[in-house]
This record gives C-alpha cells, structure tokens and sequence, in this order.
C-alpha cells in the first residue's frame, strides 16, 4: 500500500467526520476491551505468564542468529524449503516464483499482515495470478480493494450493510432476493464461495504466529479454519513470515499462545492452533507436496542491538490499538501505514524511516494503556518517544513546536527570569480572564481554544505569593 | 523559612515542587499542597530555582535541554528527605524517567537515582509515606474522580484519593464510565493533535456528566485545565478542581475556569 503516514492529521481529520467510520469504532471498544480484562482476570498466573513470554523472545533475540539456522536445518531435515529473504522485493520474487513453478493460477491465501507488509497482492496479481484472501474479514476488503484496518480485525472499520452491498455487487451469480440481513448469512455466503477457491487453487500461502527452532514447525492460530483450508489443500504450501516469529521451542510456544489469544480477543484459545512441519509424508492423509518458509528480514536485523529491539517481541495480537485512544478515535486507515495503532507508530519508523513516518510516533498522548495490556511487555510510550528524539536530532521536528519548545526551555532553564516574566505575565493574564475566569479565544493558544475554553490564571503565581507570605510570616515573627 | 523550625528536628523536610502550571495557573493548589504536608508532620520549602520539570522538552525529543533542566532541579531539591509534587506526570517524570537521562554519565546516574527514590506524588504520598487516612476536610459535594494517566499507570495511584476522599465527611463519591482511560491531554498533544484531543476530550466530557456528579477532581492540573476548558465550553455547570484543594478543605477560590455555565 501507499505509505500516507505524513498525512495522518488530515488522514485524521476526515475520520474524525465520517459517521459510519465512528459508528464502526464503537465496536473496538465495546468488543475487545472487556473481554481481554476477563480473560486476564480469570487466570491467576496472566502477568507471570507476560513476563515469561517477553523473557522467552528476549532471549529467543539475544541469540537470533543460532535459532534461525537451527530452524532452518530442522525444515530442511522435514523436507521443506527455507528462503531467505532480505527485502520485501526479494520476498515477492521468491513467493512468485514459487508460483510459477507450481503454474498457478489462483493461490488462496490464509491472513498474514507480513503479505500485507511486501504488498505480495498487488505483484501477484501483476504477474497474471490471482491472490484470494479466505479470512472473511481479508477477503471483504480485498472485495474493496482496500487494506486492513487492523491487525486482527482487517474489516473492523465497516459494518454489515457495507458487507452485503459488496457481496451483492461480486457474488452475481447467487439469487438477488436471497436474504443478507443476518451476519451469519454473510458468513455462509463468503464461506461458499471460498469453498470453491480452495479446491481450485494450486498454492496456499500463509503466515505465521510461530517458527518453532528445535522442530522446524510453523504455527497459525485462525478462529475460521480457513488457514488449514489454504495450506492444505493447494498443493504447495507457502509460508511469508518474518525473522523474529522464531521461538525456541514447542514450550516455548505453548507458553505464549496462553496470553496472545487472551490479549487479543479474550479466548483462552483460537479456535484453530495449526502445527505444520514440512510437506505431506507418506503416511499422511492429506497435506502440500511442497513447503516453503520465506523468511523477511526487511530492517529488522538493522532493529537488533538498538533502542528498538523490543519491538521485535511483538506478537500482532492487536491489544495495543485495542486500547488506545487515538486509535479509537481516527481507526487504523488514517495511520497511513500497513501497521496501525501504537505498534505501528513504533514499528513503521524502523520498517520505512522516520522522514515519511515521523507523524506516528508524535500522535500518542502518552497515555500508557498499550503498554499497561501489551502481552510481551513492549515500553512502546518509551519507543515512541525515541523515535521523537531521532526527529529532534535531525531537525525533522516542525518548526513551530520547535521554535516553541526553544522559547520555553529559555525560561525553564532560567529560574529567575521565569519567576520575573511569570510575575508579570499572569496576574496580567489572570485580569483579562475577567469574571468569567475563562478565555473562549485568545491570540496563540488557538490549539487550544479552537475546542475548548482556557481556565484563566487566579493572579499571583505560587512562587509570588509564598514568597510574599515567608516574608510577612518572618516579619509578624521578628 | 517556614514556622516548622520551632517543631521537632525529625519532622521530615520536604521540597514541594509545585509545578510550572500550579505556579503559573492555580495557586490554591500549591497552598493546599502545602497545608496537607504540614499537617500530615512534613516540614515543607519552596525551594526559588524551580521552574518546569521538562515533560516538554522530554516528549518533544529534546533530551539535552530536558537534562539541564533535570540537573537544575537536582540541584535545587537533593538536599530534602523527600520531594512531593502535586501532579501524576510531574512526580512520575521526577522518579520514573529522571535516571534513564543521565546514562553513560555515572556521577549524575547515581545522583539522579538517589533523587528519584526521595520523589513522590503529594496525595500518595500522604497516604503510603506518611499513613494520613483522613485529612479532616468536609464538603458537601458529590464528585467524581478522573485518573490521571501516568500517576494512574506509572505510579499506581488509583486507590490512595479515593480512600482519603472517603473520609471527606459530606462528600459522595460518584465513579463515572472509564474513569481510568485518558482525557486527550497529553501535553503538547492537545494542541498539536488538537482534533483527536478533542474528539478523546468529548468523550471524557460525556462520561463525566453522565456520572451525575457536580463536581470532577484530579490530580492532574493539565488534565484538569483540559476537562474544565471542555466542559465550560459545552456549557456544563460541573465544577472542576484539584483533588488537593477539596482534601485541605481550602475550597474558597472560584473552581477552576470558574463556575456556572
């Protein structure tokens, strides 16, 4: 997707006014929040289980290079197919031909916001194969042609008669009177024709929530069942995932699945947990011919050993933007970015640069709520404000707020001017507040007055007036 | 200096650090921070070289004028058994982020380190330090709290001014929805994001009102101001005030930007 990250104000402003959208977002609120308080509530070990969780992936990253070849050697040894994949091009160009070799037509694809991340949709369907997304949420949006909204819940920004014009509008060949009213009915509809796709496809692509390194396995976790549907029937499996999804072990992996499905929709489970290793053996009933794990660096090695490695613990289970009140209030389109939401703010700056991205990082109150519910324990108000600082130091910062911070810090680091100037400046202030007590515009704070009224001043500063008050105490004392 | 030299020499001395927006805005609230430390047995200074604790400089990216400043008010407050300001954000910044700017810089590492363990925010303080449980203040109001992001999230504080608020004898609590999710503030945010702010701030304004009290306290003055200035200009008669100026009992200035509609 276009990177429209820079336009986040006016991205933000128009979901500011659009009532649909707004109308959508109640639904972040209202169904995540109290389900991921109650998953958490009703299991006593929750934070021990985070603090395990981000000590596993720390350490999984302190030695990122050792897990990496192990798992290689373990999928190889299973008869799969490691690429290596350094940019988000050479991933594309790996997956393609893959397909090409397999002569594919059509390649369903199991949800992965990594084949978000290298746009793999866009190159297929360039090369004359047709990508189709079989999670109901991707695939009403591919319907539209446009991106995940967020990271778990791609659609979470329509609502359902929006769905069913676009059902009507594609699915020409089903009768016109049929009844859409009920979600269900949407979803037997999707899931239908996607039946169709996965028998016709020759190529199932996936992502992955886990590379387990001491068993050369993949993990997706789906609540639909239509990732086992894509890697198993196509008859070769491919696998995008990118370099930190390694864990050392299948405990190390059981250990996390217990707080990524509690942190992002509240189950103490997906509904599927899928373990592949390698392509169909003999044995197997079922199962690809192929497998192949493309790995995407795409800047990540570059996060090691910086302030920003502990973005690399990040499991994609959405909490952050779950609670978050920016999100809340623009949706993930308006970050103009594949990550929304406060990971993204963190993440997109490393993915594609602060100059294009430096808008994310600045658009957090700092309110901490991410961090307070983030399952590995990522400081992200921390992260962000890094970002801020690399900003600063490149004089990327607008000139206003920097011009702005510089007069301020002049007075802040100057206690006697800042005492004098405060002196004189607020009772003057305070006079001009009136009986009111309150300010509804005033020259420079339009920020502020623009949507709310500025308290006024009382008079004296506190400085001022204890100063005055030692000094009549000292006199009435002597 | 304050009457307290005539106390006991184990009275502890305490630097209020009032901060820039009680200096500048509301007084009161530096007043009333003031008469709940004395009377909780605190001997209290206002130490002259304080200014900003340099949240704005820190959230802008600017960390070397946020260490001046840091140093500055190091300097100006080390010598204090504990160092009590009445604001969420401004104690967190003191005792949460004040060490991680001097790393690679052992001296001032250890000093600021040093500093930061005596840094406290003035209500839970009170209680957890100085085991206050009822500062003997009465009110007929019925109000409700807002916590404030970063006392709330970076130093606990949730229980500590509602447990002394009731023992406040005629006051009624009123807890109004997400009283813990944030106002829209967020500093600089609020005028550099000035539409999300608002759209975050409206909500916060919907919440308060519905909870039917007459009257919001924090500990936050920058989410006050920011609560006060919403609700003012959507006409609500709520009173706003700092949660120190109710738990003093000094409720004699006109709430914050005013009362009425």
């Amino acid at each position: 997707m276009e990177l429209t990250a820079n336009k986040f104000k006016a991205n933000a402003s128009k979901a500011l006014i659009d009532a649909q959208l707004q109308k959508a977002l109640g639904n972040v609120e209202k169904g995540f929040i109290g389900k991921r308080q109650k998953a958490a509530d009703a299991l006593p070990e929750f934070d021990a289980l985070r603090d395990n969780a981000r000590d596993i992936k720390n350490h999984t990253l302190a030695h990122l290079d050792l897990y990496l070849e192990e798992y290689e050697r373990k999928v190889t040894a299973a008869g799969g197919h490691v690429h290596w994949a350094e940019t988000a091009e050479d991933a594309r160009r790996i997956v393609l031909d893959i397909c090409r070799k397999a002569n594919a037509r059509t390649v369903t694809k199991g949800k992965s916001m990594i084949t978000e991340e290298i746009a793999l949709n866009d190159h297929l369907s360039a090369n004359g194969i047709e990508p189709v997304e079989t999670d109901l949420g991707e695939y009403i949006i591919q319907l539209r042609g446009e991106h995940p909204s967020h990271i778990i819940a791609p659609a979470v920004h329509l609502n359902k008669e929006q769905v069913e014009g676009d059902f009507r509008r594609v699915h020409t060949h089903l009768a016109k009177d049929r009844d859409l009213t009920e979600p269900v009915s949407l979803l037997s509809e999707a899931r239908e024709v996607l039946r169709q796709r996965y028998f016709a496809a020759d190529v199932g692509i996936t992502g992955a929530n886990f590379l387990i390194a001491e068993t050369g396995t993949s993990v997706i976790v789906t609540n639909e069942g239509n990732g086992d549907l894509t890697q198993t029937l196509g008859k070769v499996h491919v696998v995008v995932a990118s370099i930190e999804k390694i864990v050392p072990t299948l405990e190390d992996t059981s250990q996390i699945l217990r707080v990524l499905a509690r942190s992002a929709t509240g189950q103490d489970m997906s509904v599927y947990t899928t373990f592949s290793t390698g392509p169909k053996r003999e044995e197997d009933p079922d199962g690809p011919d192929e497998y192949h794990v493309v790995l995407l660096d795409n800047g990540r090695s570059a996060m090691l050993g910086t302030e920003y490695q502990d973005m690399l613990r990040c499991i994609r289970c959405g909490a952050c933007m779950n609670h978050c009140p920016v999100y809340h209030a623009v949706g993930g389109h308006a970050y103009g970015s594949v990550y929304p939401g406060p990971m993204g703010a963190v993440l997109t700056p490393s993915l594609n640069g602060i100059d294009e991205t430096g808008q994310l990082p600045n658009a957090s109150t700092f309110c901490g709520r991410c961090e307070a519910v983030c399952p590995m324990r990522i400081p992200l108000p921390k992260m962000m404000r890094h970002w801020r600082e690399r900003e600063f130091e490149r004089n990327l910062t607008p000139a206003v707020a920097r011009y702005g911070l510089k007069a301020w810090a002049f007075f802040a680091k100057r206690p006697k001017l800042y005492r004098m100037a405060a002196s004189l400046g607020m009772p003057l202030l305070s006079m001009f507040g009136g009986t009111s007590r309150r300010f509804h515009s005033l020259p420079f704070a339009g920020g502020w007055t623009r949507y709310r009224d500025l308290p006024a001043p009382e008079g004296r500063t506190f400085q001022q007036a204890w100063a005055q008050r030692e000094a009549l105490k000292q006199e009435t004392e002597q | 200096m304050t009457s307290s030299e005539t106390k006991s020499a184990r009275q502890p001395r305490v630097g209020l650090f009032a901060t820039c927006l009680v200096d500048l805005f509301r007084p009161s609230v530096g007043f009333a921070s003031v008469k709940l430390l004395q009377d909780a047995g605190c001997e209290v200074h206002v130490p002259v070289a304080q200014t900003c604790c340099g949240q704005p400089a820190y959230n802008t990216g600017d960390r070397a004028d946020t260490r001046e400043i840091a140093e500055q008010v190091i300097e100006a407050f080390e010598e204090f058994d504990f160092i009590v300001a009445p604001s969420g954000s401004c104690a967190s910044m003191l005792k949460k982020h004040y060490p991680g700017l001097f790393e690679g810089n052992a001296a001032w590492e250890e000093r600021s380190k040093a500093f930061s363990a005596k840094c406290h925010e003035l209500i839970s303080f009170l209680t957890d330090v100085m085991m206050v449980r009822d500062t003997g203040a009465e009110l007929n109001a019925r109000i409700t709290y807002h916590d404030s992001c970063s006392g709330l999230r970076e130093l606990n504080i949730s229980e500590q001014p509602r447990k002394l608020l009731g023992n406040v004898s005629g006051l009624e609590v009123q807890e109004m929805t997400d009283s813990h999710v944030c106002c829209g503030f967020g500093g600089t945010f609020c005028v550099k994001y000035s539409d999300i702010s608002n759209a975050i701030v409206t909500k916060k304004v919907g919440n308060i009102d519905g909870s039917g009290a007459d009257m919001l306290l924090a500990g936050d003055l920058g989410c006050l101001m920011n609560m006060a200035g919403k609700l003012k200009r959507q006409g609500s008669d709520v009173e706003v005030r700092h949660v120190a100026e109710v738990l003093a009992g000094m409720t004699s200035q006109p709430p914050i930007a005013g009362s009425g509609k």
